[in-house]
């Protein structure tokens, strides 16, 4: 691999694996974290080129965002939209409890 | 200089001097689209649980957001009625952050660039005078759904209605410097969207609520650690919140302590703000462009039609009643608070005394309307019969003591005051011989004080004045009854 400096460490796979609530086993941290050490070196080959005069590139379709007119067009399935929750109740999807 | 009766508003007095507010507001407006931001299922309130949910809004994998047009010009609209910047291409990011009424878990939202820029507007305050706050942004985002906590013992209920419903964030400057300016600004800012038609303003349904950013500080030192109350939905709740957090921090800091920055909620029923989320929890939402949306452009000259068709807005109409109608600064900021005032007193005053017209619709009528716990919309009065009231008063068919008799029987029965005034024989007299009849009646029943006032007692003459009027049940007019009094008793 081109690029060997650490860019994350196990306390980062640690904290982003919070933030996307993913429960890794603890043996698996350490190859992880040089998995994503590798895809980011690989990555960070690119900042070799200099880009400081280029706009960032959104698409290269060359399409613009397609906009709709305010129409209600939608809605009114909410038996489909219920269908795959584990638990449901007079029109309402039933969780736990979830409170601040 | 311990008299806290003369602390500024904004000011708080602690132990080590004088401390000074620092906010700045988030406000989050619903905007008054029929459809959502992204979907095509309908943004109104109170319909069924999950009624208004297409499989978008539900985050069901392959489903792809749409733009809102008419959303997009709402956002534009309100940018230029702002006096801001308006960026013909923004770019929508994704908020990351997961909780049960956020299907996609995460908001689409615009971070780093946002579809309107810089701004600023004027604030009116209650003691007349203005000040200027800056606006730092204005974005496009969804809303989240709603979660009901008090159904069960151990679940939360989840209705996505309001997932993905459009909402403009205006974030101001931290130029904020009073609980009072920043109920002034929320004020301010949801009339102007009332005017522009972009938000119904309506804080009880949330279509318009408010995080408030609060810090304080020594006068002329830098800005204090902030912390953020969240989800504000009334102007009073505003106020005292900022208020009570205000006091805290200064409490905090007097004691040597430090604020930690954080997410707060204020409690209503104590009338204090209460931590919300742990510190460990900071939210950390990792951002990043949206790849299943193209940047929004559009064009300058798109954004000049929007602009021509901006309706007149609350500063320049307040100059425009000052001039036409002669009323005061204080009466006119008033009037333009809301569209449906202007066009009622513009009716109602349309060739007739301005300053009379005010004070009767601001004194009068918003006193009686709030009095009858009536809303402005359902006033019995009509704009044409309170014009016709005032024409009345002018044109001396009656007097403005009768007046206010015929203005509660308008708002009793809804009649027009002619009606009112013909059928209960209001009508002043002015007329010198009726007048005459009645001030030889008092004459003959008051010999003794007639003779009195011969002889020198002055005083009494408001008492024949009063038992003139008496006797024509208010009906006489004043002044000539006065002149004529005058001639009789020489």
């Amino acid at each position: 691999m081109p690029n060997k400096d650490t860019i994350v460490d196990v306390p980062t796979v640690n904290k982003i694996a919070r933030l996307c609530r993913l429960d890794i086993p603890e043996v698996n941290k350490e190859s992880l974290t040089n998995d994503l050490n590798n895809i980011l070196g690989f990555v960070a080959q690119l900042d070799e080129v200099d880009t400081s005069n280029v706009e960032p590139l959104a698409s290269v379709t060359g399409h613009k965002l397609p906009l709709r007119s305010d129409d209600v067009n939608d809605g009114n399935i909410e038996d489909l939209v219920l269908k795959n929750a584990p638990e449901s109740s007079s029109g309402f999807f039933v969780v736990p409890k979830v409170i601040e | 200089m311990n008299d806290t009766s003369t602390l500024k508003p904004g000011h708080i007095l602690g132990e080590t001097g004088i401390w000074e507010m620092v906010i700045g507001l988030e406000i989050h407006a619903q905007i008054s689209s029929k459809s959502k931001l992204f979907s095509g299922a309908s943004a109104s309130f109170g319909s069924e649980a999950n009624r208004n949910v297409s499989l978008v809004d539900a985050a069901m994998p392959g489903m792809l957001p749409v733009i809102n047009e008419f959303c997009v010009e709402q956002a534009v609209k309100t940018g230029l009625a702002l006096n801001a910047k308006i960026n013909n291409v923004s770019v929508f990011d994704r908020k990351n952050y997961f909780y049960a009424d956020l299907p996609q878990g995460y908001q689409i939202s615009q971070f780093t660039k946002p579809i309107v820029g810089e701004g600023e507007i004027i604030v009116d305050l209650d003691n007349g005078e203005q000040t200027t706050i800056g606006i730092e942004r204005l974005h496009l985002e969804q809303d989240a759904g709603k979660s009901l906590h008090d159904q069960h013992p151990t679940k939360s209920y989840i209705d996505l209605n309001r997932t993905g419903v459009a909402l403009m964030e205006i974030v101001s400057k931290p130029d904020i410097r009073s609980p009072q300016e920043a109920g002034a600004y929320v004020k301010k800012i949801r009339s102007i969207l009332r005017y522009i038609g972009a938000c119904d303003g309506n804080m009880e349904e949330g279509s318009l609520r408010a995080d408030c950013n609060v810090s304080v500080r020594k006068s002329g030192k830098e800005f204090g650690t902030r912390c953020e109350i969240k989800n504000l939905n009334s102007i009073r709740f505003i106020i005292q919140a900022i208020q009570s957090e205000a006091e805290r921090q200064v409490d905090i800091l007097e004691e040597g302590g430090t604020i930690d920055q954080e997410t707060r909620l204020f409690d209503t029923s104590t009338g204090e703000t209460r931590s919300m989320r742990s510190k460990e929890d900071a939210h950390d939402y990792r951002y990043f462009p949206d790849p299943d949306l193209l940047p929004l452009e559009f064009t300058e000259s798109w954004v000049q039609d929007i602009k021509e068709k901006l309706p007149e807005l609350p500063d320049s109409l307040k100059k425009r009643l000052v001039k036409d109608f002669g009323i005061t600064s204080y009466d006119a900021s008033i009037l333009v608070e809301e569209k449906d005032y202007v066009d009622f007193y513009q009716q109602a005053a349309n060739g007739r005394d301005g300053k009379l017209t005010a004070n009767w619709m601001i004194t009068e009528l918003f006193g009686a309307l709030k009095k009858d716990n009536l809303s402005f919309s359902e006033s019995p009065i009509t704009s044409e019969n309170l014009g016709e009231l005032i024409s009345l008063i002018s044109n001396g068919t009656i007097s403005g003591k009768i007046a206010k008799e015929v203005f509660s029987e308008m708002m009793k029965s809804k009649k027009s005051p002619y009606v009112i005034v013909k059928e209960k024989g209001l009508e002043q007299v002015s007329d010198d011989s009726e007048i005459l009849e009645l001030i030889d009646q008092v004459i003959s029943d008051n010999q003794e004080k007639v003779n009195e006032y011969l002889s020198g007692k002055d005083k009494l003459f408001g008492f024949f004045v009063g038992q003139v009027m008496k006797l024509s049940q208010g009906k006489a007019n004043p002044g000539v009854v006065n002149k004529l009094l005058k001639e009789k008793l020489k």
